[in-house]
């Protein structure tokens, strides 16, 4: 599988009053109500769902969207599917303040693009706003300016572009 | 500049020259998964893991301890999957008799100071204890380090608490001082780092005492609890500072706590968490008492079975009151049986079982009815964790003395009521 480093596409701003949502947890963006799922193609309809003003994210994303939050997302349980919502409906990656520990080492070993943008400022990027994003090099371009996100260490890359951590796995020879 | 602890430990397992943020490809010494979980990681292996998916069975081993033996058909079942994959393979488990699986490692000397290791326990951390990193990680990320020998982590920044005076109170133990940590830092200022931990009382401590404390690191929010090898730990491994793990003097640290603690008396976490911290002698309204539970990964070694026998010799716990006592490894228990502590407590009116996490994973020894209120040495009493109870975390000799009064009281108590001799 070739990924993609360099992305094009619509951003979801999940932003409240004019300023991106802090410490959106694993149930706003997937809800214990539907853990029992385990296919992951059944797990995009719940995208966002329990996230107020967002809950029809998932009828509305289109495959090659991205999202954009503010500190700490994903934080809470450790669960898979809050990660896996977001790949079964196509969504390029997630740019993010921070992230949540779990959720970043879980987002890295499935092959979701993770983007950190320590710093952002509220409002450079509108909601729906076409970005374009270097994975490799951190840099953001939008209508109305730019911006340098952390570029993807070479470790959470190297996974990314495999497709995720057993994919790499396969091409990386265990240390004899 | 200097680098701290967990900087050294990281930077000569693969991390190279690496700081705070940095990703790195861990080379781990020992690759662990216990009864929970493990089944899911031989699943991932089953799946993905190719011709070899163990690079190295020396170093890779399967901890039972959650539920020993099993008394549900689908952790017998979990077991018993582990049991012919390992056979298969050629991996060492360590089954449902030897008891929690991050001590035996230490008893058996293969986590040692500067170490690394990693498998499915949330409280891996605990290697801290003795200087060394461990850490828990999900099903797939463990099946991934079983298949490789590596496993990718990033770099936590490190902070230092220094521990000022001496506890004036002989009462006060180790899990004291880890309940004040609790009640101290439970906002998020320990979230994600590497904590170092200094002072006299850390020289002085026995390798119990840093394990009670190192275990409850993730209650902390931190990634692991830290304790530069003092003699008692150097001594388990028969080991030489030189070749053990320190910071370097220079090294930088994003913030530096101090925490007094002449003035440490017996302290428990109240309902409905770990970080709700009170002290004993604060009740003004008796707590009754219906069970109490000593055991776990926080409080199982043979010091606190010591210090159990020890208070209750010649008492008796209280009409009604269950006392359940679960050693944490076989080799504790072992000791107990030569050393006449199993006799005492079984005098007392304890209730004594097989060792392994008991009171605290899926009901080893028994769970909490609505209502019940326990008296906990283990580290987590979040609603539903150990059943439908009220539970209380506290140390050895507040359970001991609570066991034996019918509510919750110190160890100052009971040898001023005397109980019942
Ligand atoms: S005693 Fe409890 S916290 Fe410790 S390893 Fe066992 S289940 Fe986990």
């Amino acid at each position: 599988m070739t990924r993609p480093v360099r992305l094009e596409g619509r951003v979801w701003v999940l932003e409240r009053d004019g300023r991106l949502i802090d410490d959106i947890d694993t149930d706003m963006i997937y809800h214990n109500a539907h853990l029992a799922v385990t296919e992951a193609s059944q797990m995009g309809q719940y995208a966002l769902g329990n996230l107020k003003g967002f809950s029809d994210f998932a009828s509305k994303a289109s495959a090659g969207d991205l999202v954009l939050a503010g500190d700490n997302f994903g934080s809470g349980s450790s669960r898979q599917h809050a990660v896996d919502c977001f790949i079964s409906l196509g969504i390029l990656a997630i740019m993010a303040r921070s992230f949540g520990a779990i959720y970043k080492r879980n987002a890295i070993n499935s092959g979701l693009a993770l983007v950190e943008v320590p710093g952002l400022p509220d409002g450079l990027i509108e909601h729906h706003e076409t970005v374009a994003l270097d994975l490799e090099t951190g840099y953001l371009s939008v209508g109305s300016g730019e911006f340098h996100a952390r570029p993807m260490s070479s470790v959470s890359r190297d996974i990314y572009l495999a497709g995720g951590l057993f994919e790499y796995a396969r091409t990386r020879e265990p240390r004899a | 500049m200097g680098r701290t602890m967990i900087e050294k430990m990281l930077g000569s397992h693969g991390g190279g020259d690496c700081g705070p943020g940095d990703i790195i490809w861990l080379e781990v010494d020992n690759r662990t998964a216990r009864d929970f979980a493990g089944a899911n990681v031989v699943a991932n292996l089953e799946q993905y893991g190719g011709e070899k998916p163990i690079e190295d069975p020396g170093k890779t081993f399967f901890t039972f301890d959650c539920n020993v033996p099993a008394n549900t058909i689908p952790y017998a079942n979990n077991q018993h999957r582990i049991r012919m994959f390992a056979r298969k393979h050629g991996l060492r488990v360590y089954d449902v008799d030897y008891g929690i699986g991050s001590h035996v490692l230490i008893e058996e000397k293969l986590a040692g100071p500067g170490s690394t290791t990693v498998g499915t326990d949330s409280h891996l951390n605990i290697m801290g204890a003795v200087g060394a990193f461990g850490q828990g990680m999900g099903d797939l990320d463990i099946a991934f380090t079983f298949k490789t020998g590596t496993t990718w982590f990033e770099v936590p920044p490190s902070v230092r608490i220094d521990l000022t005076g001496t506890p004036s109170s002989d009462e006060v133990e180790a899990k004291d001082l880890a309940l004040l940590l609790l009640g101290r830092f439970r906002g998020h200022e320990l979230l994600g780092r590497s904590v170092e931990i200094y002072g006299d009382w850390v020289e002085r401590a026995s390798l119990e005492d840093c394990i009670t404390v190192a275990s409850q690191a993730t209650e902390m929010g931190a990634i692991i609890a830290l304790f530069p090898p003092n003699a008692s730990v150097l001594g388990h491994f028969g080991m030489s500072r030189e070749e053990a793990v320190y910071a370097d003097p220079d090294a930088s640290y994003q913030a530096t706590y101090e925490v007094g603690i002449s003035e440490l008396e017996p302290l428990v976490a109240c309902p409905p968490g770990p970080t709700n911290v009170r002290p004993v002698s604060g009740f003004t309204e008796p707590v009754p008492v219906d069970s109490v539970f000593l055991g776990s990964c926080t409080n199982g070694t043979l010091q606190d079975m010591e210090l159990a026998a020890r208070l209750l010799e010649g008492r008796k716990v209280h009409p009604g009151v269950m006392l359940r006592v679960v050693p944490a490894t076989r080799k504790v228990w072992g000791e107990m049986l030569r050393r006449g502590l199993l006799d005492i407590i079984f005098e007392a009116g304890g209730i004594l079982s097989n060792p392994g996490c008991g009171g605290c994973a899926a009901g080893q020894i028994g769970m909490t009815g609505r209502g019940e209120v326990q008296i906990s040495t283990s580290n987590r009493n979040f609603t539903g964790k150990q059943g439908d109870g009220d539970t209380y975390l506290a140390g050895v000799g507040t359970a001991v003395a609570s066991a034996v009064l019918g509510r919750l009281a110190s160890v100052h108590d009971l040898q001023a009521k005397g109980g019942r001799r």
